[in-house]
């Protein structure tokens, strides 16, 4: 997935390693005669900051590459900023998504 | 003095010393992040208080010229004890191969009592026990005691090791009680690996603990080897198949389990039996612990790293095996049940139930001593924080978000003292 995105010009992301629950089947684990389910599963948290017209592209390489089909694919958030600040340059807003040449 | 016998004894002790670490690691991995370092702390303390008390007391106490229940306190502070022969070693090397016996029994207990015990009252507890406890059972079998003198077959420490640990271990869990999380929550092994490694590390070190037990480099010590390498392999297979069997898949977890209980197992028996014969009494040992460690999870004794299905079970086991499969034709000393000696067998089972007895009475008063003096339990916050913190004020897997640096006030009035301490906490993360 990665690959779609940096292909879709959007190389600027965090990635979170989180675990959650999503609709999928618990799986069951045995330490030493005691059994546990397991409820939550490793899965993993993009945040990525796009101007308008990038979006699009964005999600759209995201559906298309992290694609499973089995439940627990996971779910695409679109937020809106306020402001974004580039901290290496002070640059704002639009100025601050564009990547450097 | 035999150089050969003084050159392998020197590399046993040095892999039984490995052992107890080695112990550490494979409790370790297996109680949650917040408890690791304490786990480890358990084990790697032993080396230095039992083995000073060793120094000091307890090798008189088991090795001393005394009759029948103890060794005396002729050799206290090593009187008596120099670079003369005791046997064909050097008696300070000899004295050492043994302290490195007492430090891991003593740790052993440790693995019962995981994840609760105040640290201090822990460290008192082990150096009595290595002085009270260890020391005349090491005498009994032997040092000359009335254990050894009845014919009692222990190569290694089946019974002075792992039933008195065990037993031990039980007392300890029943009189500090379960951790708060017990059947409660569940607590996951936090790093499986460690655990492997752990057991790994004991199946090397081990080879000095049985094969070192021949004190010489001959016949009984290769024998002992290749026991020692054999019996645990058939234990690994066993428990394997009793894992596919129960649920279809085997853990590594078991895996580590499983070594460790094969190896408890034929430490009494590894000079005495034939290598087919360790490799059934491998086999068999697997079993009782297998099961007491299944229906010990759904009892309210919370033994937390189940040392008595695999020292107090196993070292049981392995002691009547011995009992059973020792075969004059292989060790020169006595045969078994199943060479026309039923006389072994019986003798076996005395000194189990006598180090049982004994280990237990002894295990208890010394906590209820301990106790009058300190609490031995952390409290629920401590436990909830982890141990590591609230005992040691160290973290295992520290990633340092949120740590300011304290540094000392240096233009503060002279005679205070009192180091400057930034706002903690506050930090990214």
């Amino acid at each position: 997935m990665l690959e779609a995105l940096f292909r879709a010009q959007v190389r600027g992301l965090t990635l979170h390693r989180v675990e959650g629950h999503g609709g999928e089947t618990e799986r069951v684990e045995t330490y030493r005669g005691t059994t546990v389910k397991m409820e939550l599963s490793e899965k993993v948290r993009l945040e990525i900051g796009v101007s308008d017209h990038f979006v699009d592209p964005t999600v759209r390489a995201i559906l298309d590459a992290a694609r499973t089909g089995s439940v627990g694919d996971g779910k695409v958030f679109v937020l809106p900023v306020e402001k974004v600040y580039r901290i290496r340059t002070g640059e704002e807003d639009q100025a601050a998504v564009t990547p450097v040449a | 003095m035999d150089k050969a016998d003084t050159a392998w004894l020197l590399v046993s002790t040095a892999l039984v010393l490995l052992m107890t670490p080695a112990l550490g690691f494979f409790y370790g991995g297996l109680v949650r992040s917040k408890n690791a370092l304490n786990t480890l702390m358990m084990s790697v303390s032993s080396l230095g208080f039992v083995g000073v008390g060793w120094a000091l007391v307890g090798y008189s106490v088991a090795f001393g010229p005394g009759a029948g229940f103890s060794g005396g306190f002729s050799r206290v502070l090593l009187g008596g004890v120099g670079l003369e022969p005791q046997g064909t070693v050097p008696h300070v090397l000899f004295m050492a191969f043994q302290g490195t016996f007492a430090i891991i029994t003593a740790a052993l207990i440790s693995g019962a009592i995981v994840e609760r015990m105040r640290f201090g009252p822990y460290l008192a507890f082990i150096t009595l026990w290595g002085l009270v406890v260890y020391a005349p059972v090491a005498h009994w079998v032997w040092g000359g005691g009335f254990l050894g003198r009845l014919g009692a077959l222990d190569f290694a420490g089946g019974t002075v090791v792992h039933v008195n640990a065990g037993v031990a271990a039980l007392v300890a869990a029943l009189v500090l009680g379960p951790r708060k999380d017990y059947a409660r929550q569940a607590s996951l092994p936090h790093n499986v690996p460690f655990t492997l490694l752990g057991a790994g590390l004991l199946w090397f070190g081990w080879f000095g603990f049985n094969a070192g037990s021949a004190l010489a480099a001959n016949g009984p010590a290769a024998l002992a080897f290749v026991n020692t390498m054999f019996a645990p392999a058939a234990t690994l297979v066993v428990w394997t198949l009793l894992d596919f069997a129960r649920t279809g898949r085997a853990t590594a977890v078991g895996a580590a389990t499983a070594a460790v209980v094969g190896l408890v197992a034929v430490t009494p028996a590894a000079g005495y039996v034939s290598p087919i014969s360790a490799i059934l009494l491998g086999g068999i040992a697997a079993f009782p612990s297998y099961f007491a460690l299944l229906y010990r999870a759904r009892t309210r004794l919370d033994d937390s790293l189940d040392v008595v299905a695999a020292h107090g079970l196993g070292g049981t086991v392995g002691a009547l095996l011995t009992g059973v499969l020792a075969q004059k034709a292989w060790n020169g000393a006595a045969d078994g049940l199943l060479f026309g000696n039923p006389r072994q067998l019986a003798v076996q089972a005395l000194g189990v139930l006598a180090v049982m007895a004994y280990s237990g009475v002894a295990t208890f008063g010394l906590l209820k001593l301990v106790a009058a003096f300190a609490p031995l339990r952390a409290r629920a916050r401590e436990e909830g924080l982890g141990l590591d913190v609230s005992q040691h004020g160290e973290e295992a897997y520290a990633r340092g978000e949120g740590a300011i640096l304290v540094l000392p006030e240096i233009a503060a009035a002279p005679g205070l003292g009192v180091p400057a301490a930034a706002p903690a906490g506050g930090g990214p993360g």
